[in-house]
């Protein structure tokens, strides 16, 4: 456990666990079978992000990770092996408390921007809170607040055909927070935009991390858009090979002054 | 609530999204729906027009006939015995509390000749009650009188249809008629009452003489094939029954165990007995409609479940930013729900309107009854809920990784 991160490597106690560490993996496994092969997907993950962290997460396609966001985003479940989110132990819940958790704790957001077409980006932005049994006027009073916060308060009408890639990819942003989660999924954010966008959406990550303290997990495969986040970790056959801080951290503000302006 | 209306209006999108498809699927439920209200309706016209003809007969009426006379163990088949006498007439009045008026009845085919005309009818001999018993007005003339039975005299009440195949054009009250070649006075005509829901027989076709008269003159015989009798109401006609049995029974000196000489038929059981065949023709109808609502359920439960492939995607977006199972179930059954009551509601506007056609092109009487709508917008309902619960369980079992990926 050369590679993992100082605080990981020491034995867990409830007591040693501070208040704001919010995610905390404990030797996660996790195999699929695939007829009469078992294939090992995650051979022991331990790893632990507390609040206000912006990590980028990367690998080779086959390394893991996808599966590490999968359960990180309770859309799947350790074979073995504890995830505790916000203190709560996700790894025992069923399907309902997952997707509660999912509603209440995680703001997704995917490489295809997964809007839902012919539903205005209001509606989209919504979705979570109707989920939540949030009442209509508060729904409504939150996902323009969120629509307003991402840049888009002028295209709330607007169905995701009339929309550019970036504005998409800013609704589904909007969409993620307005339920306030706890941490905020990325999964290639920016792998179908072009390189301005890009760096627009990572000014908005790191505008939300800054002034929002909110916890940041990206994965991507370039390393230009993981120089946007504070701590990078690499996965490598199941395991995570490296763990750092970024040195020399991109600031997406100062990255956009320099990039010429493309008409969007 | 809000959630609901929430979904329905969700629903109600998603189905605008494909409008031929969702129109086309409604078809089935619409054809369906307006199916099983035409076709109940045109049955419980039928059953009402039934019970009507019955109400035709005399509603509060019993008729005793002389029974199957058992020689020798050979069964003779009813209206063979000579039991039935005036004096069991008589009896019934005196001794029966439950009943009302009872008269006689006999008959006789004859062949009736008015100037060149003749017509083969029948004769009834009865008393002048009769017409009471059976609410039977007159259309012209008067019925014969208790002088005209006691003396026995040649005087004759005519049916409409005899009326119109004897007399045609021609006045009838005060023409002479000849039954067996014996003269009769015409005194009265009666109103048609058209066939009997029981025989199916043409009530109208008869002449009615003084029961003495036939007896004396034409039959030769004194006994009775049959007695109306009325009961004092409706409730009372079963009591009527039983008392005419058992003082029946006691006359004809019937031991206990002995099969009656005589049998008792009473029109409410009449009525019963038609009503429920009607009832089964409607419930036979109703069947037949009802599957074609059911074809239409499959119409619904197959739409639904290429929506739910074709919709994987988005039910993988739904779910990974909380939706739960249910909330998945919930959202595409009460879309199959949506497509099944719209489905029924257009398929009532079908019915009301067959219902307000059939009559008018082929004459049948129909009754549409509030039942049979709202059962058939309930049914279409719960048609809606059976077929869509299969495509939305579907929907609602997905893994959401897998949708999420699903191109």
């Amino acid at each position: 456990m050369a590679n993992a991160v100082s605080s990981a490597v020491e034995p867990i106690t409830p007591a040693s666990t501070p208040a704001d560490a919010v995610i905390r993996v404990e030797e996660v496994h996790k195999y699929y079978e695939l007829g009469t092969n078992r294939v090992h997907a995650l051979r022991g993950v331990t790893l632990e992000v507390v609040r206000g962290e912006f990590v980028a997460v990367m690998g080779a396609s086959g390394s893991g990770k996808s599966t590490f966001m999968n359960i990180l985003g309770c859309l799947d479940q350790p074979s073995s092996g504890r995830y505790l989110l916000e203190g709560t132990d996700v790894s025992t819940l069923n399907k309902k408390q997952l997707a509660a958790i999912r509603n209440q704790k995680i703001g997704f957001v995917f490489q295809g921007f997964n809007l839902l077409a012919r539903t205005t980006a209001l509606e989209n932005t919504e979705l979570p809170a109707f989920y939540a049994r949030v009442s209509q006027q508060e729904r409504l009073r939150r996902a323009k607040a969120a629509l307003e916060m991402v840049g888009l308060g002028d295209r709330m009408d607007h169905f995701p055909s009339q929309l550019s890639g970036g504005q998409q990819q800013r609704v589904a942003i909007a969409r993620a927070l307005v339920n306030q989660p706890a941490i905020l999924l990325a999964d290639e954010p920016t792998g179908n935009l072009d390189s301005r966008t890009s760096v627009e959406v990572m000014e908005i990550f790191q505008r939300l991390n800054n002034e929002r303290g909110l916890t940041i997990v990206l994965v991507t495969h370039e390393l230009d858009i993981a120089n946007f986040a504070k701590r990078a970790i690499v996965f490598r056959d199941g395991k995570i090979k490296k763990d750092d801080l970024i040195a020399g951290r991109a600031i997406a503000e100062k990255v956009l002054k320099t990039m010429p302006a493309l008409e969007d | 609530m809000e959630e609901i209306i929430a979904t329905v209006r969700l629903a109600l999108r998603a189905l605008a999204r494909n409008k031929m498809r969702s129109t086309l699927t409604m078809l089935g439920i619409i054809i369906g729906v307006g199916a099983v209200i035409a076709m109940v309706a045109l049955g419980q016209g039928a059953q009402e027009q039934v019970q009507q003809q019955i109400a035709a007969m005399g509603s509060n009426m019993l008729f005793v006939g002389a029974g199957s006379m058992n020689k020798g163990g050979l069964r003779m088949g009813w209206g063979n015995t000579q039991t039935l006498v005036m004096d069991d007439v008589q009896a019934i009045m005196r001794e029966c509390p439950a009943v009302e008026l009872a008269a006689p009845g006999a008959g006789a085919g004859a062949q009736v000749v008015f100037g060149n005309d003749n017509w083969g009818t029948r004769i009834n001999g009865t008393e002048p009650q009769y017409f009471e018993i059976r609410e039977w007005a007159f259309s012209e003339g008067t019925p014969f009188t208790q002088d005209d039975v006691t003396q026995a005299a040649n005087v004759a009440v005519v049916g409409e249809t005899v009326r119109k195949n004897l007399f045609g054009a021609v006045e009838p009250v005060g023409q002479t008629i000849r039954i067996n070649n014996l003269p009769f006075k015409v005194v009265g005509v009666l109103i048609p009452k058209g066939q009997s829901a029981a025989m199916g027989d043409d009530q109208d076709d008869t002449i009615v003489i003084p029961i003495t008269t036939l007896q004396k003159k034409i039959t030769g015989q004194n006994w009775l094939r049959y007695i109306s009798v009325s009961a004092k109401s409706k409730s009372a006609s079963y009591a009527a029954q039983q008392q005419i049995t058992g003082l029946l029974r006691d006359r004809h000196k019937i031991r206990p165990g002995q099969d009656d000489d005589f049998g008792v038929r009473n029109l409410a059981d009449l009525a019963g007995a038609a009503d429920e065949a009607g009832a089964v023709l409607t419930l036979l109808l109703a069947i037949v409609a009802s599957i074609s609502l059911l074809v239409g359920g499959i119409g619904i439960m197959n739409i639904m479940l290429v929506s739910v492939t074709e919709r994987t995607r988005e039910i993988g977006i739904r779910m990974a930013i909380g939706a739960t199972e249910s909330d998945v179930h919930r959202q595409f059954l009460i879309e199959a729900v949506t497509l099944s009551f719209i489905g029924g509601a257009v398929g009532i506007l079908l019915g009301l309107l067959s219902a307000f056609l059939i009559p008018r092109i082929f004459g049948w009487a129909v009754s549409v009854s509030m039942v049979a709508l709202v059962g058939a917008v309930v049914f279409s309902v719960l048609v809606g809920v059976f077929f869509g619960f299969y495509p939305a369980r579907k929907a609602a079992r997905l893994n959401p990784i897998e949708a999420l990926r699903y191109e």
